[in-house]
């Protein structure tokens, strides 16, 4: 590094915190976008100036000095690294509080949020690993944003449904269904008593299943389990494919045909699901989104994106459904990490709480909530615990637990639909869930034989591992 | 058939015990109830006829069973549902609903397809309760 007395624009290579990147006075703005990256510095390397370096790479600065910074309001651009604290029990790890100026991105695109904020810092050589924890998006940030194209409240009233969670299926096998089949599932699972079964991430526009064929027969089945019930049902057709005119299109048909949602995939990338959120806005049509590959990068806790993050994202994005964990069923998710992924999605304020990983407060503005989805590995055996753990505004999926069931798909949909029925009345009557779910549960299956049968195939299913990506404790010391 | 509507279509009928412990629940959220009756239940019939205004500033649920009674004994024929309103920011909606008297006789929907291009069909579900012009049990109105 050159001297450190060298004057700020002086050509050559000068350290990123005296270039101005480390502020610890610096009083953030309520304009501004803060984040916090969990930063592990190369052996050697001070985690100040590691911070400074994030701040520096991830808004104005490049490698060396450059005159032409002088033609601009330099330090109006430059991200400011405000604080840095050691993350607690986890040496050679800093919690990193970087402060942006709103002037850096562009009006309403994650795509352009993310450039920065996740560009090529995160392939700095001097740290070996980075992962942002956290970010506070300004409420005049909020506004240029659609936001959900319904949000909770809006899909209740289209659905007509209130007072507990939405139930769900996705329909398996994921992979090699005939469209007859796959609608046969649809209409079995819903005439039961769910309100939506699911596409699966994968399932597009296979040989064994076009998409224009699985639209037609899953409609079909959507529309006589409507009347078979006198409930609005759903089937989440997913219209992921391989460019945004080709979604279009496919969204399209499942609009004419009546659909009330439609699906996509995280793998299409934030501008393609800006688009359809538009789209789903201007159609009235729901928006279910599947985090298919978010693991990839929110799963360990040294390097990516929290989900938390990716929350916040989806949330500016549009959608209306997201896959947010259920901490019982058999994917990756700690309690307190998830509900703070659920405050996050449903809330309109969120308070700062370490202990649930949010690192700052966050206000959407009236911005609609996202309904999350619980999915992945559950069974009407957990039912007492889900609705502890979520509350109403959820979308409970049991895909193995609908399908599998031993007396057929209507069965294992009327059994997961009895439970819920069952779990809402007894807490609304004041009964302690936790304690006594399991007996109402019990009670509930001698008038339910789908249900008796139900927590004899799965009662006793838990998948308990250790999670990955637990809150690390509150940080006490500062730098 | 047996209509499917609301937060307990799928338990044995509530008791007026258990509807009340309900009714409770809403209270103690600072909902508002209302009573709804109708003889169309149609999935995409929303507005019921209102059984006179919202119950706003009750504590306690016998008022609530009060005009249940009273609308049961008005339409014994007819869906009845009851409704907690939550007129918090953030949700000014329905909190919750659900059924407190079926007719006898549920006469259930018909779904009918119309053929279009390239196998599209349009699908329309029909209450047979309105198969008649002016509804099965007659369009009746306090």
């Amino acid at each position: 590094m050159a001297d450190e007395t060298a004057n700020r624009w002086d050509p050559g290579v000068h350290s990123y915190a005296s270039m101005g990147y480390y502020a610890p006075d610096y009083q953030p703005k309520d304009t501004d976008v803060l984040a916090v990256f969990r930063v592990t510095p190369q052996d050697g390397v001070d985690p100040i100036e590691a911070g400074a370096a994030v701040a520096g790479e991830s808004s104005t600065a490049t490698w060396t000095v450059v005159w032409t910074d002088r033609l601009t309001a330099n330090s109006h651009y430059q991200a400011k690294c405000y604080r840095v604290d050691e993350v607690p029990g986890r040496p050679g790890e800093y919690f990193t509080y970087v402060a942006y100026d709103i002037d850096l991105f562009e009006e309403g695109s994650i795509a352009n949020l993310t450039s920065s904020i996740i560009g090529n810092v995160f392939g700095f050589k001097p740290l070996k690993a980075l992962r942002l924890e956290d970010l506070r998006i300004p409420v005049a940030y909020v506004k240029t944003f659609q936001g959900p194209p319904h949000g909770i409240v809006m899909e209740r009233e289209y659905l007509n449904k209130y007072g507990r969670p939405l139930l769900g299926a996705t329909v398996k096998p994921k992979l090699g269904l005939s469209a007859r089949n796959y609608g046969r599932v649809v209409y079995e699972a819903c005439r039961g008593g769910l309100d939506f079964t699911k596409d699966d991430e994968n399932i597009n526009s296979q040989p064994f299943m076009r998409w224009r064929d699985r639209f037609l027969f899953g409609m079909e089945g959507v529309n006589k389990a409507m009347a078979d019930t006198g409930e609005i049902k759903g089937h989440y057709l997913n219209v992921t494919a391989a460019t945004v005119e080709e979604m279009y299109e496919r969204a399209e048909l499942a609009k004419d045909l009546g659909s009330v949602v439609v699906m996509i995939d995280l793998t299409i990338g934030f501008t393609a699901m800006q688009s359809m959120s538009h789209w789903a806005r201007k159609n009235g049509v729901l928006l279910h989104l599947h985090r298919a590959g978010h693991s990839t990068y929110t799963r360990q806790k040294t390097h990516g994106v929290s989900f938390r993050v990716l929350a916040k994202w989806c949330r500016l994005i549009g959608i209306d459904h997201l896959h947010a964990g259920t901490v019982v069923g058999k994917l990756e998710g700690d309690p307190a990490t998830t509900r703070g992924y659920y405050d996050t999605l449903r809330d309109d304020h969120i308070p700062m709480n370490m202990a649930h990983g949010i690192f700052f407060d966050q206000d959407w503005a009236s911005m609609p909530g996202v309904m999350p989805v619980a999915s992945g590995g559950i069974h009407a055996g957990q039912m007492h615990q889900l609705v502890d753990l979520f509350g109403d505004d959820v979308v409970l999926q049991f895909g193995g637990g609908t399908i599998g069931h031993p007396l057929g798909i209507a069965a294992g949909a009327e059994s997961n639909r009895v439970a819920l029925e069952a779990m809402i009345k007894a807490r609304n009557e004041g009964k302690d869930l936790l304690k006594e779910g399991p007996d109402l549960l019990r009670k509930a299956a001698e008038r339910c034989h789908p249900l008796e049968v139900a927590l004899a195939t799965w009662g006793d299913v838990t998948f308990d591992y250790t999670s990955t990506d637990a809150p690390d404790a509150v940080p006490t010391v500062s730098l | 058939m047996k209509l499917r509507h609301g937060a307990f279509s799928y338990l044995p009928e509530l008791t007026d015990d258990e509807i009340a412990a309900q009714v409770r629940y809403a209270l103690l959220n600072d909902w508002p109830l209302s009573i709804e009756y109708t003889d169309d239940p149609h999935p995409r019939n929303i507005y019921w006829e209102m059984w006179g205004l919202p119950l706003f500033d009750l504590d306690e649920p016998d008022g609530v069973m009060a005009e249940i009674n009273a609308c049961r004994a008005t339409f014994p024929r007819h869906y009845i549902r009851v409704l907690a309103y939550d007129a918090r920011l953030g949700r000014q909606t329905t909190a919750l609903h659900f059924l407190v008297q079926r007719p006898a006789e549920e006469p259930g929907f018909l779904l009918t397809r119309s053929e279009g291009h390239d196998r599209q069909q349009t699908y329309a579900v029909h209450s047979y309760a309105t198969a008649t012009a002016v509804g099965r049990n007659g369009s009746e109105r306090r």
